[in-house]
């Protein structure tokens, strides 16, 4: 089999691209943005999202949802970096759905119905530090009789202000940076003793710096084993990753088309800027980026879903080097519009904002290479 | 069992009885694989004996159709065959422009008599043929080449010179670009076959700077060349010359594959612990060369189903070659001064600066990455301009 899109993918896309183009173009963000929205998405929009059945894309067929994988996801995700879409869609649909399938009956009972209808919004509560090291965890949970008492803090916690379910690591046992001691609970966001700071990031997303004071839970807040969090979290973070780099491969190809739109209109020294060869070279070298990024992602999508062994190593690199193509997409993009580039009239500026907060979600470029070069045994 | 498993498991069991030991460690230069030809001298027995047992069976050209001495295998077969060669460390039984190069133009433009004449013999090793395309003042700008063949009725009459004509020397039959008519650029070339023992061809070896002299001066001085020799149509040879083209540059890109590890860091574990800047460099390379063997098994397959733009082939062969050279900079700079070493019998002769040297060429034989980033640009991307 190769590795291109199958015809049920391919008109997977032709029902999502049409659909995010017309009701979710980047104007979309633009009024919400503009409009102060306290959300940081619209609620309607999800209910939209609910209805085609996407909210369950990888929840299992049994369990309610559309029992497809990380191809099927990420061509949903690549529609919305390409709209610049904000949407819970990979922190709820992806990573968040994609870790409870290591929860009980009774919790996936519980929420999947939920995620199903529109109704629940997951935040993902794992970084503690401004980088992504996912095995730092200081937030403690310490036993107490059947259940435990959580104190710590977390951030960059996407949607967090109003999400309904929170996905948190915290340390059962063993030292900070050691994965093993590591649990990971589901944790109803109005739980008493959870507080919660907004902030608006650089591209208009809203995310939340939460602190757990004193909050108790009943033993079965817990997904997967007590002190063995790192595998359903090691699932959450590999949804997360290729999720993102999907989403950064229509961030950056949608700034590339622009971009390369923008190279065959504009006139200067009475020649379409297009038709000078330093553009053209970057341009041809920008494509290929892109090309090849598109070409791991999917490779790694693949590996993901026939649960390979390979699977890891490919989504660390597909990461980078989406994180790579992307960036050189939403910076040649600025530069070759000029100075209307620098506007923010113009949406290529919307595009790099995006690309650097997706750089950033789930572990940058270096992150992902430090975890190539551990993997592959140096 | 499918019949692909089927194919697969007797694939595995054939290689296994009929590939010699010898044929599968690892190779060293290029004189270990078998480049065919009256002039090719084998190495050692077990490289007759695999050339001969693959060219049997068709498997020297897997894809091409049982009547022209290929294997008559599916695309999916074929790469089931690739596959297995690579697990089991089966060196290729023979390389040769005459498979990489001439073998499709043949088939997509010759007529059922030269395509039965020529096309076995390339299968089975037994004519090498060498490309004859640049010239002196035709480089980039191939189209403006001067070789010139005189209309006698019967025959061309063939004056001019090539130049960097791989393997020339070597070689016992050219495929060549030669200029018909001198008033039309680019319809006024003729793709022209010919011998190179013809009276009147001279060749002249150019030594490279990796120390080999791969490559030669090509003369011709009053050539004769039957009419039935030419592919394609009179002065309509640039077509030919321009598909074949695509498919040098899908062979060449095949470079950026390297030797198939997948990780070029996981080699050197021990010097990269103490060259913290060096390993993450090496991991950036095993990024992009994940990323170029995803992007090339995509293309593949795009290009096996007719679904890929035909100048994508441009586009991979920039990314591969230059990929390619990014491996040998940082072969070098993991082996210090130890890969310094050109003539030693501990860093077997030098192979690791002269492969480094040789590799620049890749950029630069088969149409430069200048001028592919031309193509990619304007036939890919459509930008303006002429
Ligand atoms: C190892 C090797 C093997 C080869 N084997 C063969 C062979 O078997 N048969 C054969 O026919 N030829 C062969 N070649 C020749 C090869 O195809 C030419 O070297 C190549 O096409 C470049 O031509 P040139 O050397 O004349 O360089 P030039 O065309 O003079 O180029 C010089 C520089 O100018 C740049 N340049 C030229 N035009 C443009 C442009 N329009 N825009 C931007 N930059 C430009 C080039 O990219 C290059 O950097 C081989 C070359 C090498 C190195």
């Amino acid at each position: 089999m190769g590795i291109g899109h199958t015809q049920e993918q391919n008109m997977l896309k032709d029902m999502v691209a049409p659909f995010l183009a017309e009701n979710a173009p980047v104007k979309h963000m633009r009024n919400l943005r503009d409009a102060d929205d306290k959300i940081g998405f619209s609620r309607g929009l999800w209910k939209q999202f609910a209805e085609l059945g996407l909210t369950g894309i990888l929840i299992p067929e049994t369990e309610g949802g559309l029992g497809l994988g990380h191809v099927e996801a990420g061509i949903v995700l690549e529609q919305i970096g390409r709209n610049l879409t904000p949407s819970p869609f990979l922190a709820t649909a992806v990573a968040g759905a994609q870790a409870l399938k290591n929860a009980s009956a009774e919790m996936r009972g519980n929420w999947y119905p939920k995620i199903v209808s529109g109704d629940a919004i997951i935040g993902l509560a794992i970084d503690e530090s401004s980088k992504h090291r996912p095995q730092a965890v200081e937030l403690i949970a310490e036993r107490m009789g059947n259940g435990f008492r959580l104190n710590g803090s977390k951030q960059f916690v996407l949607h967090g202000h109003i999400a309904d379910l929170l996905l948190v690591s915290a340390r059962t046992s063993g030292a900070t940076d050691e994965e093993a001691g590591i649990s990971l609970f589901a944790i109803a966001r109005d739980t008493k003793g959870i507080e919660v700071q907004t902030d608006r990031l650089v591209d208009s997303q809203i995310s939340a710096r939460i602190s757990f004071e004193n909050v108790e839970l009943n033993g079965d807040a817990v997904i997967g084993d007590i002190d063995g969090g790192w595998s359903p979290l090691q699932r959450l973070l590999n949804a997360g990753r290729i999720g993102a780099a999907a989403e950064m491969i229509g961030v950056g190809g949608g700034a590339m088309d622009i971009t390369f739109e923008y190279l065959k209109t504009r006139k200067q020294f009475d020649h379409f800027i297009g038709e000078f060869q330093a553009l053209q070279h970057r341009a041809a070298h920008l494509y290929g980026e892109m090309e090849g990024a598109r070409a791991i992602v999917l490779k790694a999508q693949h590996l993901l879903d026939d649960d390979d062994s390979r699977a890891e190593l490919f989504v660390a690199a597909a990461k980078a080097k989406a994180g790579l193509a992307a960036n050189l997409a939403v910076r040649e993009g600025v530069q070759m519009h000029g100075g209307v580039g620098m506007t923010d009239e113009f949406d290529i500026g919307l595009y790099m904002k995006r690309d650097r907060a997706l750089a950033e979600f789930f572990g940058d470029i270096n992150f992902q290479a430090n975890r190539v070069a551990l993997l592959n045994g140096y | 069992m499918t019949n692909l498993e089927t194919f697969r498991t007797e694939t595995r069991a054939w290689l296994e009885a009929n590939c010699p030991k010898e044929m599968r460690s690892s190779s060293n230069s290029e004189q270990d694989f078998c480049w065919g030809g009256r002039k090719w001298v084998f190495t050692c027995p077990a490289q007759k004996q695999w050339l001969e047992v693959m060219a049997a069976k068709g498997w020297t050209v897997p894809d091409w159709p049982v009547a022209y001495g290929g294997g008559g295998l599916s695309s999916e077969e074929t790469k089931i065959l690739k596959q297995e060669m690579f697990k089991l460390g089966c060196r290729s039984p023979l390389n040769s422009f005459g498979i990489w190069m001439l073998g499709p133009a043949l088939l997509k433009f010759g007529t059922e008599e030269q395509k039965k004449h020529y096309l076995p013999q390339i299968a089975r090793g037994e004519i090498r043929w060498c490309q004859g395309y640049s010239e002196p003042g035709a480089g980039s700008d191939l189209v403006s080449l001067q070789t010139f063949g005189a209309d006698m009725g019967d025959h061309w009459l063939v004056n001019g010179q090539k130049v960097w004509t791989s393997y020339a020397d070597q070689a016992d039959w050219i495929f060549c670009l030669v200029r018909t008519d001198k008033n039309d650029k680019y319809r006024g070339i003729s793709f022209l076959l010919f011998d190179m023992e013809t009276k009147g061809v001279t060749t002249k070896p150019i030594k490279l700077i990796s120390g080999s002299s791969p490559f030669c001066e090509t003369f011709f001085d009053d050539v004769k060349v039957p009419k039935h020799q030419i592919v394609g149509e009179l002065n309509r040879g640039w077509d030919v010359a321009k598909y074949l083209l695509g498919h040098e540059r899908e062979m060449i890109s095949g470079g950026g594959l390297g030797d198939g590890l997948a990780s070029l860091g996981a080699a050197h574990e021990g010097v990269l612990a103490q060259e913290p800047i060096l390993r993450a460099q090496m991991a950036m390379f095993d990024i992009e060369s994940m990323t170029f063997r995803a992007h090339s098994e995509k293309f593949l397959d795009e290009w096996k189903s007719g679904k890929a733009h035909p100048a994508y082939s441009n586009l991979m062969k920039y990314i591969g070659t230059e990929l390619n050279k990014k491996r040998h900079e940082l072969i070098m700079a993991v082996g210090g001064s130890d890969a310094l070493e050109w003539e030693s019998e501990a860093s077997n002769q030098g192979s690791k600066p002269r492969s480094w040297l040789r590799t620049k060429a890749n950029s630069i034989e088969g149409g430069t990455s200048e001028v592919m980033l031309n193509v990619v640009a304007k036939r890919i991307l459509e930008m303006p301009g002429a």
